[in-house]
C-alpha cells in the first residue's frame, strides 16, 4: 500500500465539485481511498480518522486544498494523480467561447436585468458577496452557512430598506415562481404559499402537499436564524407580506423551530392581520390561544401539510400523521425480534428540522433524547460522540459541513455513523431521512443500501436483528424517482413511512413495543 | 397588513427569475434545467483566501 498527500496552497474549489472529483478518483483501478478537500478543521480530522497522517495536513490553512490518495501500488497512484490534476484544472473552452465571469460585476454585463443572486461561497466571504448583490439591486438566496448573526442583521436591514428579499444565510431551499433554488423538490403549482425558517421542513411540507394532489404558489426560505431575537423575523415578515399580496396564494403556512419569544410575538401579530388563513408550525412550541387568535396551529410538519390542504379545500383521504393499524402490527412484530440490550432509537438525519421534529415526538414518549441540536440544552452531546440512550443527530449541523458538501449529497459521514450504531448493542432501530430533488445526491438509495445491508449483517453476526426505518422526502417529479428509490430501500429491508413524524413514531414503537403503543395510537387518532 | 410604500410594487414574486450564481456550480446547472436564465460566476476567494489581507484591502478601498 502506498499513500500520497499533497497540500495545494491557496487553491479553492467548491465542496460539491471536490466531492465529485474524490469519488471519481476513488473508483480508479488500484485506488483504495482518495479525498480531495479544502483544509478545514473538520476535513483534516476526517482525513486523520481515515488513516491519512502527515505533518503537512496539520500545517495546512483553511484556504489550502489537500489531496490524499491511498493506492495498492505506485503505478496506480501515479495514474490517479495525473487524473486528479486533469479534473482540477479548468475546463478548456472551445475556441471563440469567452471565459466565464469571475465576479458579480462581470456577470451583470452578461445578464444586466438579473434580479436574484444565488450565493454559496464559504461563510467568511458570504456577507461581502451578498452585500454587493444587494447594492446592485438584486434579491439574494444565501445558501452559505457560518455567517454571524450580526452580519445577518446587517444584510437583512439593507435588503429591507431596498425592498429586496434576502433568503438566508443558511437557506437550504426556496421555490420562487415555481423554480427551485438550492435543494428542493418538483412540486405541482397550487394555492398554498409557505414561509419557512427550515429547509427540510419546507421540503417535507411541500412534498406532502403534492402527494395529496395539491400544489404551492411560493415557498420562501428565510434561513434558520431569521426568528432569533437579534434578527426579529425580518424575512419571515417580508415573506408574509409578499404572500398576502400574491393573488395565487390562498392559504399561508409558516414553519420554524421554536422562535425567540419576542420574535414569535412580532411574527404572529403580522400573521393574525392576514386576510388569508394561516397555518403555524413552530415545532415543539405551545402557542397560547391569545397569541394564536384565528391562526391554525400544527404540531408536526405532516400536520401542517394536512391542515393547509384542508383549508385549500381538499381533505386528505388518509392524513400522513395517522399510522395505519397494519403498520403498528408490523412495528410490534419488529420489536419482538430485538435482543434484550436493544432499547434505543438512533436517528441519523440529513435534515436538521426533521431531526428536531423527531426529538419533539420522542421527548414526551421517553423523557430524554440526546442530540447535537437538542430541545433541552442539558441533553446536548457532541455530534461525533458515541451514542447513549435515545439519540437524534443532525448530520447537516455546521460542525459536519465546514468545507464539506451537505449530507444530502455527501453520505460518507452518515454511512460511517450508521455502521457505528449497528455495532452498538443498545441500538434498537436506526431512523433516517432521505431527501430527493434538486441539489441532493443523484442516487441516495444507491448510497444507503450497501451500508444498510452491512449494518444489518454486522448486527446479525453479533446475534442481533437491526430494523431500519426511513421517510423519503420527494415526489414522482424528482429526477431520482420516488418510487424506484423507495423500492430499493424497501428491498433492502427498510421500513418506509410517508412522513418523518410517522417514521419517528414507528421507530419509537419498535424500540419500546406495547409499553408505548397507547401513546402512539392516542397521538395518531 | 401594513400599506406598501410607493416604489415597492415590483417584487421578486411578480418577475421572471434571472439569476447570477456565485459558488456551487451545480446550483446553476439545476436552474438551467428549469429553464431559468442564469450566469455562473467562477468565484475564487479574494486575496487568496487570506481574511486579514482582505480586511486590509477593504479598508484601503481596493
Amino acid at each position: 500500500m502506498t499513500t500520497r498527500i499533497i497540500v495545494k496552497k491557496s487553491t479553492y474549489m467548491d465542496s460539491i465539485s471536490l466531492m465529485k472529483i474524490s469519488n471519481s478518483i476513488s473508483k480508479l483501478p488500484g485506488i483504495t481511498q482518495a479525498a480531495v478537500v479544502m483544509a478545514t478543521e473538520l476535513n483534516r480530522r476526517v482525513l486523520s480518522e481515515a488513516g491519512f497522517v502527515d505533518a503537512a495536513i496539520g500545517r495546512a490553512a483553511n484556504n489550502d486544498m489537500i489531496v490524499a490518495i491511498e493506492a495498492k501500488d505506485a503505478a496506480s497512484l501515479d495514474a490517479a494523480l495525473t487524473e486528479m490534476e486533469r479534473l482540477l484544472s479548468p475546463t478548456e473552452k472551445p475556441a471563440g467561447e469567452k471565459a466565464p465571469p469571475t465576479s458579480l460585476e462581470e456577470a451583470l454585463e452578461l445578464l444586466p436585468d438579473a434580479n436574484l443572486a444565488v450565493i454559496s461561497v464559504p461563510g467568511q466571504f458570504a456577507k461581502r458577496e451578498a452585500m454587493k448583490a444587494l447594492a446592485r439591486g438584486l434579491n439574494v438566496f444565501l445558501f452559505s452557512s457560518n455567517v454571524s448573526r450580526e452580519e445577518e442583521v446587517e444584510l437583512k436591514n439593507v435588503a429591507k430598506e431596498k425592498g429586496l428579499l434576502l433568503m438566508g444565510p443558511d437557506c437550504g431551499t426556496s421555490i420562487i415562481n415555481h423554480k427551485v433554488l438550492g435543494f428542493g423538490n418538483t412540486i405541482r403549482e397550487g394555492t398554498i404559499g409557505l414561509v419557512s425558517a427550515s429547509g427540510t421542513g419546507l421540503q417535507e411540507v411541500t412534498t406532502l402537499i403534492h402527494k395529496v394532489g395539491l400544489g404551492i404558489s411560493q415557498a420562501i426560505g428565510t434561513g434558520g436564524g431569521d426568528l432569533s431575537e437579534e434578527v426579529g423575523g425580518i424575512t419571515m415578515i417580508q415573506g408574509l407580506e409578499l404572500l398576502e399580496e400574491d393573488e395565487q396564494t390562498k392559504v399561508i403556512v409558516l414553519i420554524s423551530k421554536p422562535p425567540a419569544p419576542k420574535t414569535m410575538e412580532k411574527v404572529l401579530e403580522v400573521a393574525r392581520r392576514s386576510r388569508k388563513p394561516v397555518v403555524v408550525n413552530f415545532l415543539g412550541e405551545d402557542i397560547s390561544p391569545s397569541m394564536l387568535g384565528k391562526l391554525k396551529p400544527a404540531n408536526t410538519l405532516d400536520d401542517a401539510a394536512r391542515i393547509a390542504c384542508e383549508l385549500a379545500g381538499v381533505k386528505p383521504a388518509v392524513a400522513a400523521s395517522i399510522i395505519p393499524r397494519e403498520t403498528i402490527s408490523v412495528a410490534l412484530e419488529e420489536h419482538k425480534k430485538l435482543a434484550r440490550s436493544q432499547q434505543y432509537v438512533r436517528g441519523l438525519f440529513s435534515g436538521g428540522t426533521l431531526c428536531y421534529e423527531s426529538e419533539t415526538i420522542l421527548q414526551p414518549l421517553f423523557g430524554e433524547v440526546f442530540s447535537n441540536a437538542p430541545i433541552k440544552p442539558e441533553n446536548k452531546i457532541p455530534g461525533d460522540a458515541p451514542s447513549k440512550k435515545h439519540v437524534c443527530i443532525d448530520m447537516g449541523a455546521e460542525e459536519f459541513v465546514e468545507g464539506r458538501a451537505h449530507p444530502m449529497i455527501d453520505f460518507s459521514l452518515r454511512k460511517m455513523r450508521i455502521l457505528q450504531e449497528a455495532k452498538d448493542p443498545e441500538t434498537a432501530v436506526i431512523l433516517i431521512d432521505v431527501e430527493l430533488g434538486y441539489g441532493s445526491n443523484e442516487d441516495p438509495a444507491g448510497q444507503l443500501v450497501p451500508v444498510i445491508q452491512k449494518a444489518k449483517s454486522l448486527a446479525k453476526e453479533a446475534g442481533r436483528y437491526l430494523p431500519v426505518v426511513a421517510s423519503v422526502v420527494g415526489t414522482e417529479g424528482d429526477f431520482q424517482g420516488l418510487a424506484s428509490q423507495e423500492k430499493a430501500l424497501s428491498d433492502a429491508g427498510v421500513l418506509i413511512m410517508t412522513s418523518n413524524a410517522q417514521a419517528t413514531q414507528v421507530s419509537a414503537l419498535i424500540a419500546s413495543g406495547e409499553k408505548i403503543e397507547a401513546a402512539i395510537i392516542g397521538r395518531s387518532d | 397588513m401594513p400599506e406598501k410604500k410607493s416604489g415597492e410594487e415590483k417584487n421578486i414574486l411578480t418577475e421572471t427569475l434571472k439569476v447570477v450564481n456565485i459558488g456551487i456550480s451545480t446550483f446553476a446547472d439545476d436552474l438551467r434545467s428549469q429553464n431559468v436564465d442564469v450566469v455562473h460566476v467562477d468565484w475564487k476567494p479574494p486575496a487568496g483566501g487570506d481574511i486579514e489581507m482582505l480586511k486590509l484591502l477593504e479598508k484601503l478601498g481596493l
